[in-house]
């Protein structure tokens, strides 16, 4: 059963994943994408990660749909009525991607991994993520969460036109505009 | 054990009861309209014009557009009832629920979430302006609810200290969540309003829109994507009953009684919303959303988490 | 089911991202290959979680990790082809070549 589970999400997952790449329309490309997250959170959860993967379903959604909107805003066919080709060297891509399969493929059946049994008390292992989060990991969490902070300043300071002072005019108590 | 995973026949149980919410909070929608416009308001003619609506949707034609992305469209309209559907899955009723996952909460999350994709693909596929725009605006409505809405369940999780539904409802035995943060209640209602596009928070489909989202939508489409707003309401009902309001526990009556009549009165409070509020303009709407709601929620985070240390 | 075919997995998504951060001109396509590259990673970290030293939570702090990367390049992405296009109307990474001198 949780054979054909696996490879049923793991045939979907790369197939959407190509066809990211393949379609002609923005907004398709990224629901594929979306498509390729949400069946690999779910071999995550078949894997016992029942957090991580229903975690990554909630943030795959909001990113995948905040993207859909800058897809449809850069690109210049956003609904692949006109399809067009935006590649360049695509051979060469072709060959280094498929080089590092082969070169990954090769790795993942030669090294002897050390495998100790599968691990299945699903239960814990929020548990245990958060526990590890909040102890010995603590310093990769704070990280973490200063990366997060920075990127919100540098993303707005960045993409901002307008200053605060644009925002609410010469007098900083606002009513001049809107 | 408060509440524990009912047989695998719940699974077909758990729509009709989640239907038979969301056709009562219809009803009772209708209810209110017919009376304020002084129209005939009989309760069992609101009824009949209910179902004789719903027929006439069924059997009604489909719009065609020009040049539409048609897999984008069926998909939007249908994951709309499919998300509610799936949300209700970690929904105790007394004391069964389809599924009591360790991850409930986050499941529910997640479901919720869906809507966000789900309209915006609604919106983009007709390949029509108002309903594209009216997409765009759930995005918008989405990033000014979300954020609220996650820290008013991340409240309620450190409370409980747990991300099951069943433990939450265990850890209301004596006091509900409602009664002692409120706030984190209050943002979680004005949330289910959002996610469900519902009045005030009804600009991806808004009037002004022509409809948004619905404007291209009729027939099969308009009565999938009508009832999965009822569904998605109903379904943002039942869970602020064991999220806030201690699920089915409660003196005398038994668990799935509490469950039915707790439901009922919060699906009445958000129709009652909708009915009192006029809409509001997403312009204002996401400045007090980030302003005044994320910080308040975070107070209320913060409160949880010191009443469990101290505890 | 083994440690290999999830492996496998991770590295089929890891290197069509690969495929698509190389050959695409447009900087949002370009990133839709670097998230399928971390999509590739947090499958691997999972099934290392499973297989290799069973139930290790560090293995989860890595997908975590891995997430928050997600976001954080996205974001970024986002916010320096905003400046870019809103600078000199270019929205692809050949147009943008000049930005190394």
């Amino acid at each position: 059963m949780d054979a054909v589970v696996f490879w049923a999400l793991a045939a979907g997952a790369t197939v959407l994943a190509v066809a990211v790449f393949v379609v002609d329309s923005m907004a398709r490309a990224t629901f594929a994408l979306l498509g390729s997250f949400l069946l690999a959170a779910g071999e995550i959860i078949l894997l016992g990660l029942a957090y991580l993967g229903v975690v990554i379903v909630v943030m795959m959604i909001m990113e995948m749909v905040i993207m859909a909107v800058f897809m449809v805003m850069y690109m210049m066919n956003p609904a692949g009525l006109m399809p067009m080709s935006m590649v360049h060297n695509q051979r060469g891509a072709l060959v280094i991607a498929g080089g590092v399969f082969a070169a990954l493929a090769a790795g993942i059946f030669l090294i002897p991994w050390p495998t100790q049994g599968t691990h299945s008390s699903g239960a814990d292992a929020t548990f245990d993520l958060g526990k590890v989060l909040m102890g010995p990991h603590m310093l990769t969490m704070m990280l973490l969460g200063i990366t997060l902070f920075a990127t919100m300043i540098v993303t707005v300071s960045l993409a901002a036109a307008r200053g605060r002072y644009d925002r609410l005019g010469d007098d900083l108590e606002g009513g001049s505009r809107q | 054990m408060v509440v524990e995973t009912a047989p695998l026949w719940a699974v077909l149980v758990a729509p009709a009861l989640l239907t038979a919410l969301a056709g009562v909070g219809t009803w009772a929608d209708r209810l209110v309209e017919a009376r304020a416009a002084g129209a005939a308001s009989r309760p069992e003619a609101v009824l009949t014009g209910m179902v004789s609506d719903a027929a006439r949707l069924l059997v009604a034609q489909r719009r065609a557009t020009l040049a539409p992305d048609r897999l984008m469209w069926r998909l939007g309209v249908v994951v709309v009832p499919v998300a509610a559907v799936l949300a209700v899955v970690v929904v105790p009723f007394g004391r069964w629920a389809v599924d009591d996952l360790g991850v409930g909460v986050v499941w529910f999350n997640a479901m919720e979430i869906l809507t966000w994709a789900a309209l915006w693909a609604a919106g983009w596929g007709p390949n029509s302006f108002w309903s594209l725009i009216g997409g765009y605006r759930m995005v918008v409505q989405g990033l000014a609810y979300e954020l609220p809405h996650m820290f008013a369940l991340i409240g309620v999780a450190t409370a409980a200290g747990s991300l099951q539904v069943g433990t939450i409802v265990a850890h209301q035995r004596h006091l509900w969540f409602a009664v002692w943060m409120p706030l984190g209640f209050v943002a979680y209602l004005l949330s289910v309003l959002g996610f469900s596009f519902t009045k005030p928070f009804d600009q991806p489909a808004g009037a002004d829109l022509s409809g948004g989202v619905l404007v291209e939508a009729a027939g099969a489409d308009r009565l999938v994507i009508a009832a999965g707003r009822w569904l998605l309401l109903a379904a943002g009902a039942a869970m602020a009953v064991p999220l806030f309001l201690g699920g089915g526990l409660g003196p005398g009556l038994p668990a799935w009684a509490w469950s039915t009549l707790k439901s009922l009165a919060v699906l009445g409070v958000l129709v009652a919303a909708r009915h009192r509020m006029p809409t509001i303009r997403l312009q204002r709407w996401v400045p007090v959303a980030w302003l005044v709601l994320i910080p308040l929620t975070i107070v209320q985070v913060l409160v949880a988490a010191l009443v469990v240390l101290a505890r | 089911m083994s440690l290999q075919v999830f492996l496998l997995l991770a590295a089929a998504l890891f290197c069509v991202g690969v495929y698509g951060a190389l050959s695409q001109q447009s900087i949002v396509m370009l990133m839709m290959g670097l998230e399928l590259m971390f999509n590739g990673i947090t499958v691997a970290a999972s099934a290392f979680w499973a297989y290799v030293g069973p139930g290790s939570p560090s293995d989860q702090v890595v997908v975590v990790v891995a997430v928050v990367a997600m976001a954080v390049e996205m974001a970024v992405g986002f916010a320096v082809t905003t400046a870019i296009f809103r600078a000199r109307d270019v929205d692809m990474t050949d147009m943008a070549a000049d930005l190394k001198q």
